[in-house]
């Protein structure tokens, strides 16, 4: 340039905080167990806390179901199964959805806020997927609650019965979303159980049920820890039992159930592969790696936790997901601008960091991006691991956690071996140019879905579940009314 | 006209696809940053110091490019704490103009060659029309591309064209138009970006403001993340231009937040970040002012130029 004093210097510009706010709504201190349409405390009167994993700080006391309360909460779902739900008509029915669905749309910040606080998740994710999902859930089967006969046509459809549910902590109102809303549309009726770190969103929605005038007990939700949940699936007033969560509990109520007539769905734990081809478009690729595997902190069953890249992209890809993860903000989960937010609990914390030592004394190399992090709460640092072999456990386990584990291969064969070559087969990832390439792939790998050129895009007309110890039954779609019906 | 059309013979021409899909996404999370406060008020200052303030009418008048001089060195009456912006941007005939009324200030004349608009000229027309430009004092020449032998698939003679007017240019900078709204798709922007940088281009700038889609963010991202792979290859840092359709103070917003998120703070500065506008300055300082004083004004209240 000729004559010049204009900066050549770059600016250190960035982000100021922006906090969503939370002073719009007040949390109640306790809540009870939600049975028969009332909030009722547990029978022996315990209570436990739930804390916000960003300052551990307690949000509420939160009642904690024995098995009598379990008991008195079947009870109720079967007498309103009884006596009102399984007589009334799907357009019934289906208008008590809708509703629903209107309510959680018109609550649908202060659930944001709520889910972000109890959780622990960004309020860019529960604002934009978890509620908006949520609410799209109750309106997609609020349409077939009257259309049962088309989705499976020259059959008759009627309810199964009692449905009992229990939901992880990942996604605490969703869950609720995907297990109520298609089991309410079909005809039965429910008693949940949500995870004890994350009760809040749940309880919520029992005052949304009552808002909606859902006829009392058709909804019913009690809270506790592992052992309510052991009571529920024990009780055997169930016809039937929905769980998600981690592959060693799915096989306990596998357990604990056989030899009953209650049906089962199982969705699990899952190590997918997110295959990236070098004809790929790279910087899409990086970007579908970072959705992958720090979408929700890392806390999704069908998380892209292994990253199976084309050796001669490797370097490239590497270098450009190390850049982009820089930009990754670690914190305050209810700041607009935050990525990641706290890890759900101070036992999963705990957790993921064996796995970040196990993988280092594995021999693997472990790279962490240099966000600074909150001194309270509970936070990890965005990671991957290169230099890893299959057999190592930070390939094998799930993490559930913002942990990717990085490998190369160099055929199509390799890449499908290596995808497939684990227990589990919930989900899986393929990025390339090549139509044709897709197909392959994904006709290749055993999972229940598999995303192409995108990752972790979920719709309610989408059946969602998985093979080998991923689970069994599907949820959402068509697919998901069949585990909620019986046909004759 | 025929001058040297031998093929560059260093052009690379590898393709690096670009998932249009996966593009319109990360501009939409990117879009979600929150800005606020103190982060605005600061961002809008540099985004203004990173202004090429234009004016590319046939009716422009000397008197109204002093005019908008006059605006590019005081942004707006009473304000001491504002920057001056990056540049003018006029036609040739109008470089000498700008040059005196700019008289002893930093900011730099930039003008349009190469037969712009459309570069419907032969070659030796657009080097005559850089030279001008150049020996008239402009610091930098925006050149158009020719779109015809772009589309044609003849990127040699694309490539040397840009090589002849960057010699042309001499000393002067030169950014380099790829006219994103008549390519048709991002993988062609991709393209133009990679030949351009590779031909001797010291900035790549979108749009001519002439033609609509102008500077869409997609089209930002692609040509960022473009620059940002030419620098990882050679070491060398090549300037950014959005300009056309670039509305208002939070698109500008979204435009720096792109920048820093994809290339990095180092092309936080007017000498790698330039914003083309005639108008948003406005949008930008009525922002400044409803900070400062906690109301909006009215647009009266701010001078047009």
């Amino acid at each position: 340039m000729t004559e010049t004093s204009i900066s050549t210097k770059g600016s250190n510009w960035g982000y100021a905080p922006a906090p969503e706010s939370a002073d719009h709504f007040k949390l109640k201190e306790q809540y009870g167990l939600f049975i028969g349409g009332k909030f009722v405390p547990a029978g022996s009167g315990k209570r436990f806390a739930t804390i916000n994993p960003a300052n551990e700080k307690t949000l509420a006391q939160i009642a904690d179901a024995g098995e009598k309360d379990v008991d008195k909460a079947v009870k109720a779902a079967r007498t309103a199964y009884d006596k009102v739900w399984r007589k009334m008509s799907g357009r019934e029915r289906g208008k008590y959805l809708y509703r629903i669905a209107r309510i959680i749309q018109e609550k649908a910040r202060e659930l944001a806020v709520v889910e972000s606080m109890d959780g622990g998740k960004p309020i860019r994710e529960s604002r934009d997927v978890d509620i908006p999902l949520a609410a799209a859930h109750f309106f997609y089967h609020a349409g077939w609650a009257d259309k049962l006969g088309y989705a499976f046509p020259g059959k008759s459809a009627s309810p199964i019965g009692v449905a009992g549910q229990i939901i992880p902590w990942n996604f605490p109102l969703l869950m609720v979303a995907w297990k109520v809303a298609p089991a309410l549309a079909c005809g039965n009726t429910v008693v949940l159980k949500p995870a004890e770190t994350t009760p809040l969103t749940a309880l919520l929605f029992a005052e949304i049920c009552q808002e909606a005038g859902l006829p009392d007990g058709v909804f019913n939700c009690i809270t506790g820890a592992g052992s309510t949940g052991a009571a529920l699936v024990k009780h055997p007033g169930l016809d039937k039992v929905a769980f998600t969560g981690s592959t060693d509990v799915g096989k306990a109520i596998q357990k604990s159930l056989a030899g009953r007539s209650t049906k089962l769905t199982l969705e699990l734990g899952g190590k997918a592969a997110n295959i990236i081809f070098e004809d790929a478009a790279i910087d899409q690729a990086v970007e579908g790696i970072i959705n992958g595997i720090f979408f929700n902190q890392g806390h999704v069953c069908c998380a892209g936790s292994r990253l199976l890249v084309q050796e001669s992209v490797e370097q490239e890809v590497v270098e450009k997901l190390k850049a982009r993860m820089e930009h990754l903000i670690v914190g305050d989960p209810l700041d607009k601008n935050t990525d990641i937010g706290a890890i759900n609990s101070k036992a999963q914390c705990e957790r993921i960091r064996d796995y970040l030592k196990v993988g280092q004394d594995e021999g693997a190399e472990l790279f962490q991006t240099k966000c600074p992090v909150p001194e309270k709460g509970y936070w990890v640092r965005p990671s991957f691991f290169t230099k890893v072999a299959q057999s190592h456990r930070i390939v094998q386990e799930e993490i559930f956690g913002p942990v990717l584990a990085i490998q190369s291969f160099r055929t199509l064969d390799e890449a499908l071996e290596k995808a497939n070559n684990t227990p589990y087969g919930l989900s899986g990832g393929v990025w390339t140019d090549k139509g044709a390439k897709i197909f392959k792939v994904t006709r290749g790998i055993k999972a229940g879905v598999i995303w192409a050129n995108t990752f972790n895009k979920f719709d309610p007309s989408s059946p969602f579940g998985g093979y080998k110890e991923s689970g069994y039954g599907r949820e959402g779609g068509r697919h998901g009314l069949r585990p909620y019906v019986e046909l004759s | 006209m025929s001058s040297s059309l031998a093929v560059s013979t260093n052009l690379n021409l590898q393709a690096h696809p670009v998932d249009e899909v996966g593009i319109r996404e990360r501009v939409a999370r990117l879009a979600t940053r929150s800005i606020k406060k103190a982060s605005k008020v600061e961002g809008l200052k540099l985004a203004l110091s990173m202004v090429d303030l234009t004016t590319l009418e046939g009716a422009d008048t000397p008197g109204k490019v002093r005019q908008l001089c006059t605006k590019a060195i005081h942004l707006h009456s009473g304000r001491k704490d504002l920057p001056m912006v990056a540049a003018v941007c006029v036609y040739p005939t109008m470089v000498r103009i700008a040059r005196e009324a700019l008289q002893g200030t930093p900011i730099q004349v930039a003008a349009v060659a190469t037969a712009f608009p459309s570069g419907m000229n032969p070659l030796a027309v657009k080097l005559e029309d850089t030279r001008y430009a150049v020996a008239e004092g402009a610091h930098e020449i925006d050149m158009v591309i020719s779109r015809g032998d772009f589309l044609r698939g003849d990127y040699g003679r694309v490539a040397n064209e840009i090589e002849q007017v960057k010699e042309a240019c001499g000393k002067a900078h030169l950014k380099v138009i790829l006219e994103t709204g008549e390519l048709g798709t991002l993988d062609r922007v991709r393209l133009a970006s990679d030949i351009a940088m590779q031909s001797g281009a010291d900035f790549i700038k979108t749009s001519t403001g002439k033609i609509q889609p102008a500077a869409t963010p997609e089209v930002v991202l692609v040509m960022l993340q473009a620059i940002s792979d030419f620098y990882r290859k050679t070491g060398k840092r090549i300037g950014m231009k959005p300009a056309g359709g670039i509305a208002n103070a939070k698109a500008a917003l979204n435009l720096l937040i792109m920048v820093r998120e994809v290339l990095g703070p180092a092309w936080l500065t007017p000498s790698l970040f330039r914003i083309g506008a005639s108008k948003l300055p406005n949008d930008m300082l009525m922002q400044l002012e409803k900070e400062r004083t906690g109301v909006y004004q009215g647009l009266d209240y701010f001078s047009n130029d």
